[in-house]
């Protein structure tokens, strides 16, 4: 597929790398020469210079026979006129916008054909915020992905010590939560993962990966460890977009305390928030810390755009007495550094917003890819069509599908009802199937697997 | 500062005033045949008279209303009118009054206070009584369209609020074309309110007379009555149910019911903070009352405590100064809790008066806040009324018309005692006024004539200070304000 990317930023620079690994042709165009050369430098794209919503600039990028224009930088609008222009100009059949503000969000009038012309918007801060509301939601959980909108989520655990099934078999799952229906999809022990079978046993610290009906996904999580009381107090520091949209959509569940150390911002976010308070100071100042009670609190997030100052805050707010830390960080080089030490949860915002990138690259009919485990590992939502004839899944039980190596079917959606994978569930057609990858190399064997035969047609 | 200007708005002012104030208690008094016709005439020429002098010694000027002006005119409109209104008391021969009780009695009625030197109302000839009556209600015009459309331009006591965030009349800064438009929308509104409320008052079983006189100073939430026991005298609870209803719509901002009614819609009205906290207040105050009133054998029945209990209770806290009982003799602390609710008053841009619950719905937020800040002392709290923020210079001028008002009490209230009433009466008469309230408690109870000359000079004082919210009258005895 040919894909020209807007915007070498953090976001498009690792769209580019992802993409390009799985053989696409990838052009990245950004203003800023010297980003440009740096990313040519270790993968294998080619890029334009120049302002990326111009014609001539979306011409000498390939505009005429690109399949997918991904505009990502840091303007809303250059982003829209970009979409509009490659609609205008090339008739690029799929253009994919990020918008920030949330104003332009609130009414689908305005994107479609006749209007800004972009087929699907995606906006980071909001999936990284509700990225974190879900992980919020569910105490105890490292991530928390949805599928079939939330019906069936993936949840990753660390198992601990004193959990019931920690020592076992995972065919005892079965015994011991015989009205729960579940699926191990994978389970990663000290970085490596293992397929699981029904004679695996789980061990303490092992971080596994399940897949349940939404309402399931407590009992399951109470088998692999003690359930973590819900949270009650939040400090929330940085009010940033995502700090400031995630204090707004969880301010009437949570105590939430936000800091910000900009005045006028400060003013702004109260202005918009009701419950929540807003204090002006650094989040990295021990005494406004120990002031708001950090020792009490249960989850402190540090939110701002800084990689260096979440980190070094949320250590902080460790020491002092805070029960969960989450932090925001970008580069992921930190992230193995950090995260499972003092920071429990370090949150990629590139990770997320690529994961829901990635469905509208995938071929065959995939609606939902969440990327797992900093990229390594993938978990995606593929629609099965054709029949028995044309399809390679439809009208086969689960045991007799090929599936590549790695790979494990959770679970099955099917008009709105949640089926648990077992060996011998038929899919049909029209089934919703979640997948799970654990390694990212097989993604196009399982798209092929996904693609209709000739015979469809 | 254009004095010429100011003197020609008031003779236009005085000319309308001698027709409006004179000539409907004239054609009562025709219609009665009291006897009182020349004392209307008399008064109309006068006035007329005084009012065409200073409009033809000022018609060329051009000149344009500047904003000090605005203040003058608000002042003088209530001091000169108030003047000009006490000329049939004086020279009425039923009435008889001197120039102190003439004057407190039309400005008592101007400023729709409703506390009143006379007593014997029931056997005065009907057309002074109706001449009472209607100065409320024109007095409460006034305010309607005086305080609506041009205090809020003036920005006093955190009003400006109402020009910017209220929707609606006050909304654009240009003066005279707004001016004209809004006080026509919200004129008909305090018309057909007062049609109505009469109407209401009819059925229920007054009298026509008694009916359109009570109708006035419901919907001005004055509180003059053509008897001397009040709305008492009727002793008909549908009567107290249909005031009950009208003084608390009149007690609701105009503003609101201008814009409810533009726009049709009832949940405008539930959607408005300060229409939140007034209901809220009245629906307190009237639970503890009844509570009271009921368990401490006041009334024997439920209904009975219910309905005098809820009456007192609107009647006193939108300042309007109807009684239907001597609610001086109920128990323990109601009489002072009514003065309190009097305190706080009705809404900003009724005709009530009163502190407004708008700014002690401000001053409640800002005490929180205050607390809020000793527990998280880096904290960034706003003030919000109805989701929006309100500014730091809102809260601030609120803030001084507490402190001044406050103030102006404690001042009136050692002028009253240095008089010689007693603290009670002091107090009460001091709050009935400045607040516009009308009846206090112990001697100034039912009518306020025993009070010495000086003390009613300052509750006149005290009227005027209530009526044009403290401040615009403060204002002129700056010297800031007259230099040019």
């Amino acid at each position: 597929m040919k894909i020209i990317i807007l915007g070498a930023n953090q976001v498009g620079s690792t769209l580019a790398e992802t993409l390009a690994n799985e053989a696409n042709d990838i052009t990245v165009v950004d203003a800023d020469s010297e980003k440009l050369r740096e990313l040519k430098d270790h993968i294998d794209i080619g890029t334009v210079v120049g302002h990326p919503s111009l014609p001539d600039v979306l011409e000498r990028a390939g505009g005429q026979d690109a399949d997918m224009i991904i505009a990502v930088t840091e303007s809303d609008e250059i982003n829209m006129v970009a979409c509009r222009v490659a609609y205008s100009l090339f008739q690029t059949p799929k253009k994919i916008c990020r918008i920030r503000a949330s104003s332009y969000l609130e009414t689908d009038k305005l994107f479609g054909q006749h209007g800004i012309a972009v087929d699907t918007v995606i906006s980071p801060e909001l999936i990284v915020s509700s990225d974190i509301e879900r992980l919020l939601d569910l105490p105890g959980s490292l991530q928390v992905l949805d599928f079939a909108d939330g019906k069936v989520q993936l949840v990753a655990v660390k198992a601990y010590y004193g959990g019931p099934l920690v020592g076992q078999e995972i065919r005892l799952l079965r015994q011991h939560m015989p009205s729960v229906d579940t699926r191990v999809a994978a389970i990663f022990r000290k970085d490596r993962p293992i397929i699981p079978e029904g004679s695996t046993v789980i061990e303490a610290d092992d971080e596994v990966f399940f897949v349940a009906a939404q309402k399931d996904i407590r009992a399951c999580m109470s088998e692999l460890r003690r359930m973590d009381r819900p949270y009650k107090r939040l400090i929330i520091a940085g009010g940033g977009n995502i700090g400031m949209r995630l204090a707004q959509s969880v301010e009437s569940r949570y105590q939430v305390k936000i800091i910000e150390r900009d005045p006028q911002r400060c003013t702004f976010i109260s202005e918009n928030l009701n419950h929540a308070i807003v204090l002006n100071g650094e989040a990295s100042q021990r005494d406004l810390l120990i002031e708001e009670n950090i020792a009490d609190t249960d989850v402190f997030l540090a939110l701002t755009n800084d990689d260096e100052a979440n980190i070094m805050s949320s250590l902080l707010a460790k020491r002092l007495g805070a029960k969960k830390v989450m932090a925001l960080i970008n580069n992921s080089a930190y992230v193995d550094l950090v995260q499972g030490g003092d920071i429990d949860i370090a949150i990629s915002p590139q990770q997320a917003t690529i994961g829901s990138l990635l469905a509208h690259v995938r071929r065959g009919d995939v609606v939902n890819v969440h990327s797992l485990r900093r990229g390594a590992a993938e978990a995606m939502e593929a629609i099965a069509h054709g029949d028995e004839s044309s399809s390679k899944v439809v009208g086969q039980a689960i045991r007799d599908i090929d599936l590549p190596q790695g790979t494990t079917i959770g679970a099955i959606v099917r008009n709105d009802e949640v089926l648990i994978a077992h060996d011998n569930t038929v899919v049909e057609t029209d089934d919703h199937v979640i997948l799970f990858l654990v390694d990212r190399k097989r993604i196009p064997e399982v798209e092929r697997l996904f693609q209709v035969g000739f015979s469809f047609f | 500062m254009h004095a010429s200007i100011v003197v020609k708005i008031l003779g236009i002012l005085l000319m309308l005033f001698s027709v409006l104030a004179n000539l409907p208690p004239l054609i009562v008094s025709f219609l009665y045949d009291d006897g009182m016709s020349p004392v209307f005439l008399n008064s109309f020429f006068i006035i007329f008279g005084i009012g065409l002098l200073m409009w033809l010694s000022t018609i060329r000027s051009r000149t344009e209303l500047g904003l000090r002006d605005g203040f003058l005119v608000v002042t003088l409109f209530w001091a000169v009118l108030g003047s000009a209104g006490s000329l049939p008391f004086m020279f009425s021969s039923a009435v008889e009054l001197s120039i102190t009780d003439a004057v407190f009695e039309s400005l008592s009625g101007l400023t729709t206070t409703g506390a009143t030197v006379i007593s014997g109302l029931d056997t005065l000839p009907k057309s002074i009584l109706f001449y009472r009556q209607q100065l409320q209600w024109l007095g409460g015009m006034g305010i309607i369209v005086l305080a609506m459309a041009l205090l809020p331009m003036l920005g006093i006591g955190g009003m400006q609020l109402y020009r910017a965030e209220s929707p609606g009349p006050v909304k654009d800064n240009k003066l005279v074309p707004r001016l004209a438009e809004t006080a026509k929308a919200l004129w008909y509104i305090y018309l057909s309110l007062t049609v109505v409320c009469a109407l209401a008052y009819w059925i229920v079983g007054m009298d026509l007379f008694d009916a359109i006189s009570h109708s006035f100073t419901t919907v001005a939430i004055g509180g003059f009555s053509t008897h001397d026991l009040s709305l008492g005298y009727f002793d008909n609870p549908a009567i107290e149910v249909v005031a009950i209803i009208f003084m608390f719509i009149a007690g609701v901002n105009f503003a609101l019911h201008f814009t409810a009614w533009q726009k049709r819609k009832i949940s405008h009205y539930l959607n408005d903070p300060e229409f939140q906290f007034y209901s809220f207040i009245l629906v307190s105050v009237s639970i503890v009352t009844v509570s009271v009133l009921y368990f401490s054998d006041v009334y024997s029945s439920l209904f009975e405590s219910a309905i005098k209990g809820v009456f007192q209770v609107v009647s006193m806290a939108t300042t309007t100064g109807f009684a239907t009982a001597d609610f001086n003799s109920w128990p323990l602390f109601l009489p002072y809790m009514l003065l309190y609710a009097a305190i706080i008053g009705a809404c900003a841009g009724s005709t009530g008066g009163g502190m407004k619950v708008i700014r002690i719905l401000l001053i409640f937020k800002q005490g929180i806040r205050e607390v809020q800040r000793l527990i998280h002392p880096r904290a960034v709290i706003p003030i919000k009324l109805g989701g929006r923020p309100v500014s730091d210079r809102i809260v601030e001028s609120v803030w001084g018309f507490f402190a001044v008002y406050v103030m102006a009490f404690m001042v009136m209230l050692l002028a009253l005692l240095a008089t010689g009433l007693d603290i009670i009466t002091a107090f009460s008469a001091v709050g009935a006024c400045i607040n516009n309230l009308g009846p206090g408690l112990a001697n100034v109870a039912v009518t306020y004539g025993e009070l010495p000359v000086t003390a009613k000079w300052i509750l006149c004082f005290a009227m005027l200070l209530g009526r044009l919210e403290i401040f615009t009258l403060l204002v002129l005895f700056t010297p800031m304000f007259w230099k040019r």
